[in-house]
């Protein structure tokens, strides 16, 4: 065989792990989301693109860091994440589904043009908070960046997983989860869970946002609607509503894009994704780690 | 009296009403008494009230939530497009062909996708779109990303506006017939539906199938219309334009996909020199609308019916009130 | 009177759970069946099996001398089985003359053209789909709510609207799930004529689930007890009370 081809395939390996880990970030947003209210939060995406300008703006304009950068996106993010749940979403709890629908859709679209209408639709620049060294293993070529990303995804997951395991609020949020109503008649505070579900799944996208910034370099406001598409088809692929589905779809996504980009043409790699949906709907639509259910009749 | 006697007394009005309304706009249009800015819209009003009244069946009648309506309108615009440029054929004919690809195109889809629903449907169809429209970028042959350019212009005041009509009273009619009723009964209780007998299947499959050949046809006079056929007139982000409209006006009346189409048209229109400001306003309208008033201008009424509850009721205070078919 | 529907061995698991096991029931022409049982006993899910919404797991069912096993259930409609659902299943948002003439459907014979033209047969059907559902209203004493909204009628009419929308399908057998449940007294009495007259009048059989068991022995005149997805007795009323298994069943050993 060719090595230039198992060198490249591992090369997009890697390349699909980064760019799966930060569809996994954003992808567990919409599943918990989904899972405790059985919305599709398409502002979610929108979320993550805000995300990427607060670390901009605490990077460009207060001169901080990589990690102040991280903590005051995702604390800023996720405040914002429960203000739009709290506003937007709560009245409309009990309306239809297509109700709701349409509300994430307006909101999705508020976000991004009051964003383009506010800082311009010019794409900024993200300063180089992280050095440029290049590991190299064998031909296969590794970035900082790149272990940074991981690396950060790995500790947000294990503290996700903490938290939604180990944690009084996440078995509230498990509870709300499995039947809402049956959670309120025990006692829990739903609005309390829902609030803090949104906090935690838009923190994590504000994470997302500030990696990309400094993976990709360039941030705009229509940035997060194709990651947003595809986190949730991510979540989709692994189960909707389940959490280590989410961190699979992202990373199967990830890897799958790199391999269309670097072996087909990266104008397939948007084709690709939504390919892969509707197989999944098709075949298994409760995805890879769903449980099949019916409707009582 | 008669059911099938009222409804053509009803038909008849109405297109006593279209000949009227054709008249007096292309006399306007003919003497140049609208300006050009406002022909255009015009001509763009027509066209999405195609799109708005045929998502309307997919989403409103049928309830089957679709979110990609603009792929449908891209086959439509392309197929048409290539008809006249490559074979020639005239006008009506590249039309009709453009219908019925984007129809074959939504059965296709529709088949393996609405056994889906809800979210599931709504994000499925938005990727059937999307691949649509990626394929049609990566085909050098109609231009890939710099669009097809070169396309005749043929599409007149006078197409616009006949296809619309012919297109609402083919929506009107299919809706009160058997067929229409099957969409309308998936919408309420798909499980109650197949109880009663109806392929819920088909009847879904059915209302994808019309629904895309008249995005199709709208796809075609727009290519027609512009001159040029791009992706990007073709993304998501139009599919849910159509959706605002449908919503706006109410979801299942045909009256109220008109108005919106109408309404929306217009203030995309008036707002043409500040994109953002339009955006922010357009998603702010959605919220709102989805907060105080979830079911559209016109809920799931249309507008005739309202206005025969009101004629009904004058008439029963004087003599007493005759039955009348529905509608 | 001929045989109308027959079972053999039919079952139908739920993962490892067998909820219903060797199914075994036959109803005749003009015949009206009793399915009694403890809740979750399966007589939802062997109504399920029946009209098509479930495929049985094994065994087969006959109706009017074919084999409808696996059929869809609006195929199964269509030779003649309705159903009313437990949990009432109307169009909430349409009319009642409009939930009505949707079951007239299956009975139309016109063409898609003929509809989206107005031509040909859709006049003379769309008439007669009128005429017969205000008359099937009237039977039922709802004409005068036709153009109510059908999710706005009290519960009782509800249920009453089911069944005449059930009966539009011409049904030579009709499934009745629960009818009388949430019922007062006099509302049942007037079902448990009503039931009779159904029979009588669209000369076909029922088979009908109920826990009121007054209007059970009232009404049936055969009577199936179902417990943990099997028969357990079968008979007529006198035998059923008698029964000492089904005794046992519904008021339990310790009792």
């Amino acid at each position: 065989m060719d090595s230039g081809i198992i060198v490249q395939f591992f090369q997009q390996i890697i390349n699909g792990i980064s760019l799966g880990s930060i569809y996994a970030l954003i992808a567990l947003g919409y599943t918990m989301v989904y899972g405790i209210m059985r919305l599709i939060n398409f502002a979610h995406g929108d979320i993550y693109m805000l995300g990427a300008y607060v670390g901009f703006f605490v990077t460009t304009q207060l001169q901080m860091g990589f990690f102040p950068a991280l903590i005051c996106a995702m604390v800023v993010i996720g405040i914002t994440g429960v203000l739009i749940e709290k506003l937007v979403y709560k009245p409309l709890r009990s309306s239809s589904k297509i109700s709701i629908l349409i509300t994430a859709i307006g909101m999705s679209l508020f976000i991004e043009y009051t964003t383009m209408y506010f800082l311009t639709p010019q794409p900024r620049t993200f300063p180089p908070v992280l050095p440029n060294t290049i590991f190299h293993l064998g031909d296969i070529i590794v970035s900082f960046q790149q272990l940074v990303i991981l690396g950060s995804t790995v500790v947000l997951m294990l503290l996700l997983w903490y938290i939604v395991q180990y944690t009084k609020m996440g078995k509230a949020m498990r509870a709300v989860s499995y039947d809402t109503d049956a959670a309120l008649l025990m006692g829990i505070n739903v609005d309390h869970v829902i609030s803090f579900t949104f906090a935690l799944g838009s923190a994590l996208a504000g994470a997302a946002g500030v990696l990309v910034g400094i993976y990709y370099n360039t941030i705009d406001p229509l940035m997060g609607i194709m990651p947003g598409l595809k986190a949730f088809i991510a979540a989709v692929l692994g189960g909707i509503g389940i959490i280590p589905g989410a961190m699979m779809g992202g990373l199967i996504l990830g890897v799958v894009e790199a391999l269309v980009s670097g072996f087909i043409s990266s104008t397939f790699r948007d084709a690709a994704a939504f390919g892969i949906l509707i197989v999944i709907l098709l075949i298994k639509p409760t995805g890879l780690l769903g449980k099949n259910e019916t409707e009582k009749v | 009296m008669q059911i099938i006697k009222s409804l053509r007394k009803y038909d008849l009005a109405l297109i006593a009403a279209s000949v009227v309304i054709f008249a007096v706009l292309e006399v306007l249009i003919d003497m140049r008494l609208i300006s050009s800015f406002w022909r255009l819209q015009i001509i763009l009003i027509g066209i999405n009230i195609i799109l708005a009244a045929s998502l309307n069946l997919i989403n409103g009648i049928t309830g089957q939530f679709s979110l990609g309506h603009a792929g449908f309108m891209a086959v439509g615009a392309y197929v048409s497009a290539i008809m006249s440029m490559w074979y020639d054929l005239p006008f009506g004919m590249a039309l009709l062909i453009g219908g019925l690809a984007a129809c074959l195109i939504g059965v296709l889809i529709g088949i393996p996708t609405l056994r889906l629903d809800g979210d599931y449907l709504a994000i499925a169809t938005l990727g059937m779109g999307e691949i649509i429209r990626i394929c049609i970028l990566n085909i050098q042959a109609v231009g890939g990303a710099s669009g097809l350019t070169g396309i005749p212009r043929n599409t007149t005041f006078a197409w616009v506006f006949w296809i619309m009509i012919i297109t609402l009273f083919f929506l009107k009619n299919m809706i009160n017939s058997t067929y229409g009723r099957s969409c309308i009964s998936v919408r309420e209780n798909a499980i109650a539906a197949a109880a009663m007998g109806i392929n819920t299947t088909f009847a879904k499959v059915l209302a994808f199938a019309i629904g895309a050949f008249f995005a199709g046809l709208a796809g075609g006079l727009f290519s027609h219309y512009f001159s040029i056929a791009h992706p990007s007139s073709f993304t998501f982000l139009n599919s849910y334009n159509y959706l605002t409209m449908v919503v706006l006006g109410g979801l299942g009346s045909m009256t109220g996909s008109i108005t919106g189409a109408a309404l929306i048209t217009f203030i995309t229109a008036a707002l043409a020199d500040y994109p953002e400001v339009r955006m922010i306003i357009y998603a702010l309208c959605l919220i709102l609308l989805m907060l105080f008033r979830p079911q559209g201008l016109f809920g799931s009424q249309e507008g005739s019916l309202l206005l025969r509850r009101l004629i009904n009721r004058r008439k029963e205070a004087g003599t007493h009130g005759k039955t009348l078919g529905n509608q | 009177m001929g045989r109308l529907l027959e079972t053999s061995d039919l079952s139908k698991s739920f993962g490892g759970i067998k909820a219903v096991q060797n199914f075994l029931i036959h109803i005749d022409e003009g015949e009206v069946i009793g399915l009694i049982g403890p809740n979750g006993a399966g007589k939802t899910t062997a109504f399920n099996l029946l009209t098509g919404v479930y495929t049985p797991t094994t065994g087969k069912i006959l109706f009017d001398g074919k084999d409808i096993t696996g059929r869809k259930p609006y195929q199964i409609t269509a030779l003649g089985i309705a159903r009313t659902f437990q949990n009432i299943r109307l169009f909430g948002e349409l009319s009642v003359l409009e939930n009505v003439k949707i079951a007239f459907t299956l009975h139309a014979s016109y063409s898609f053209p003929e509809a989206i033209l107005r031509l040909g047969r859709y006049g003379r059907e769309e008439q007669i789909i009128d005429d017969r559902a205000r008359e099937l209203l009237a039977a039922f004493k709802l004409d005068s709510l036709a153009d109510e909204q059908a999710k706005n009628l009290p519960y009782g009419q509800q249920r009453r609207l089911e069944i005449a929308r059930a009966l539009a399908t011409r049904p030579k057998l009709l499934l009745l799930d629960e009818p009388a449940a949430g019922m007062n007294p006099q509302e049942t009495k007037e079902l448990t004529e009503m039931i009779r007259w159904i029979r009588d009048t669209y000369h076909l059989s029922i088979l009908l689930i109920e826990h009121d068991m007054a209007l059970v022995m009232k009404i049936c005149e055969r009577i199936y007890v179902l417990d943990y997805g099997k028969i357990l007795a079968e008979g007529n009323p006198d035998e059923i009370r008698n029964n000492s298994a089904v005794i046992k069943a519904y008021l339990g050993t310790e009792g």
